[in-house]
């Protein structure tokens, strides 16, 4: 198999369109009777859709990757738990209002790890994605997650956390059940679970309700993930007054929402390299390079005392903020 | 005045009006009546008529709260920067210079020590006058330096929160701030510190969904918007209007998630009542 599997899924990103066309022709041309003759006009066409991605996923804008995080073959966390977790045991509930099932929570191995997985799920099929408010999460969900969270500490098990959210849920459901309320405590008591957390944006990093369930020792970004205080819609909306392609291109370039940008930011530690052509060509290699960062953060941590890493944890949020001292004023 | 995010202060700030309009008098917004002005400022800017509590700016706020003189500013100078050259329809850095110029203040939070009612706290004054109040790298290091003070002291710390959310211009920095102060509050906690939280209109987004909503104990002014998303973001999502009341401190009260709804004259006594029940 060529380094790059053929992308054969329906949905096409427009600035992906020149090496779709080129991946139709080489699957065309596999799946023909005389394949075997063509071999020569394949691997080339292959070297050049190969080149091309490259040099697309180069030129690519801020908003394209938020597209490219969004794409409907994206591996979502049910993915990254079916490919990187053995023995997956879903604990469902909240144990106060329900299951939500917009994040997922469970007991899984990673590797040589026993761990905690919780992550965001958007949903595959139509009636799995209203299910799960395509992502955003219900107070209910953050709290189970913590409940979850808690179980791992008293049981030495270090949290894995897989975000992928366009934002917590805006209802007026969500409202009544307290969703800032549910956040807020996630972000305090995660802050202080003396067990190894470590989160990556697998997709969609949207605001508060990406960080509810993402504070801990170490946070990576897919490399065509995006991570930011608010949606570049959100953001177009209210600053430049309206929501439109144009205003959410400059949006997402203005909110340095990449994983490169906040990697240089300081806001992030790793960013995690996604294969040729981002994670919907390649979930298997993504997966890959995803459990290799899990894998070699869990041994690192797992050196720590859970009280050094708590420590750490909180002097490493402490220093987070650009300002002066002395203002103007 | 209601379902106003703090988008719109940025407007109002653009055509240059006040939250409280200039003049000798004034119309409440709640009951229309027409009001002397000096008598509503006498009255901790509530109207005398329908008890409806305009906004007020941090600097009004702990005139109002502590025992005239007592307060002493901490890192009052504290500025914004603008760490990603962040430009919409006008550049962060001049959205900063105009909100400093308008306010007089350096950012949209007023921290130090004070009295109240007798009482030794660490108070932080939120200013949503000052670009909605939103919280961006000055707002979140001065709070958590707040929270620090506060245990290094073990003082009760007392925080009037009045925001639309998280700072957009400072995009991950201002995110970052929901975990940091929520981490510092996790030490205060753990050291036995108290908290109020004093949730005025408006009190949204990031910032509710941070330090405002883990006070130990939790106030709200009578009828302040309060919530994770805003109205409009919601009524979008549903496509159906609110019902009365929705997020409003009430509502809030009824469903858990507030302790007490207090009227403004009564924030004091509240607050000194309740240090005095924790011995702190």
């Amino acid at each position: 198999m060529a380094a790059t599997e053929t992308y054969t899924g329906t949905y096409v990103l427009p600035f992906e369109q020149p090496a779709v066309e080129l991946e139709k022709q080489i699957e065309a041309l596999e799946s023909s009777e005389q394949a075997s003759e063509y071999e020569e006009e394949l691997s080339s066409l292959q070297r050049n859709r190969d080149s091309l991605l490259d040099k697309l996923y180069q030129q690519m804008t801020p908003w394209d990757t938020v597209r490219v995080a969004r794409h409907p073959a994206r591996p979502q966390t049910s993915d990254y738990i079916r490919m990187l977790c053995r023995d997956f045991r879903e604990l469902h509930g909240d144990r106060h209002f329900g299951d939500d099932p917009s994040i997922i929570t469970g007991l899984g191995r990673i590797g040589s790890h026993k761990v905690m997985v919780v992550g965001h799920q958007k949903g595959k099929t139509t009636p799995e994605k209203v299910a799960c408010h395509f992502g955003c999460a219900h107070p209910e969900g953050y709290r189970k997650a913590l409940l979850k969270m808690k179980l791992a500490e008293k049981y030495n098990l270090p949290i894995v956390t897989f975000i992928d959210t366009p934002g917590a849920y805006p209802g007026v459901k969500a409202e009544e059940r307290g969703q800032a309320e549910a956040i807020a405590t996630n972000l305090r008591e995660m802050s202080r679970l003396e067990t190894p957390i470590i989160s990556c944006v697998i997709g969609e990093g949207g605001s508060g309700g990406a960080l509810g369930i993402g504070v801990g020792d170490r946070t990576a970004m897919l490399e065509y993930a995006w991570y930011s205080v608010i949606s570049p819609e959100g953001c177009a909306a209210i600053l430049w007054k309206q929501s439109n392609e144009e205003t959410n291109q400059l949006a997402a370039s203005a909110l340095a929402l990449t994983a490169k940008e906040n990697l240089a930011n300081g806001l992030v530690d790793h960013v995690v390299q996604e294969p040729r052509g981002a994670a919907h060509r390649n979930p298997n290699e993504a997966a890959t390079a995803l459990e290799r960062w899990i894998t070699d953060q869990l041994s690192d941590l797992l050196r720590f005392k859970p009280q050094t890493l708590v420590q750490r944890r909180y002097e490493k949020l402490r220093r987070i903020g650009r300002l002066q001292e002395h203002g103007p004023i | 005045m209601p379902n106003r995010t703090w988008a719109d202060d940025l407007k109002t700030n653009d055509e240059g009006r006040k939250s409280i309009p200039e003049g000798l008098w004034i119309r409440c917004p709640a009951c229309a009546s027409i009001l002397f002005r000096r008598s509503v400022e006498n009255n901790l800017w509530v109207c005398p008529e329908c008890q409806h509590h305009f906004r007020v700016s941090a600097e009004q706020r702990i005139e109002q709260l502590v025992d005239p003189g007592s307060f002493e500013p901490m890192n009052a100078a504290m500025a914004s920067v603008d760490p990603l050259g962040f430009v919409d329809l006008k550049p962060y850095t001049k959205r900063i210079e105009d909100a400093q110029r308008k306010t007089r203040q350096s950012d949209g939070v007023q921290t130090g020590r004070a009295f109240i009612k007798g009482r030794k706290v660490v108070l932080a004054c939120m200013d949503f006058t000052f670009l909605g109040g939103s919280m961006g790298s000055v707002i979140g290091e001065k709070i958590t330096r707040a929270i620090e003070a506060a245990a290094d002291h073990d003082l009760p710390l007392v925080v009037i929160s009045a925001s639309g959310g998280a700072r957009m211009m400072e995009s991950g920095y201002s995110l970052m701030q929901m975990a940091k102060t929520s981490a510092a509050l996790a030490r205060f906690d753990d050291m036995g510190g108290l908290f109020i939280s004093v949730l005025t209109d408006p009190t949204t987004g990031g910032v509710t969904a941070s330090f405002a909503m883990l006070g130990d104990v939790i106030l709200a002014e009578r009828k302040a918007l309060i919530g994770f998303a805003g109205p409009r973001v919601i009524e979008q999502t549903i496509r159906q209007e609110l019902p009365d009341g929705f997020q409003r401190a009430e509502f809030l009260l009824e469903h858990g998630f507030v302790d007490r709804v207090v009227h403004r004259s009564d924030l004091r006594s509240e607050i000194g009542s309740i240090i005095d029940y924790t011995g702190k």
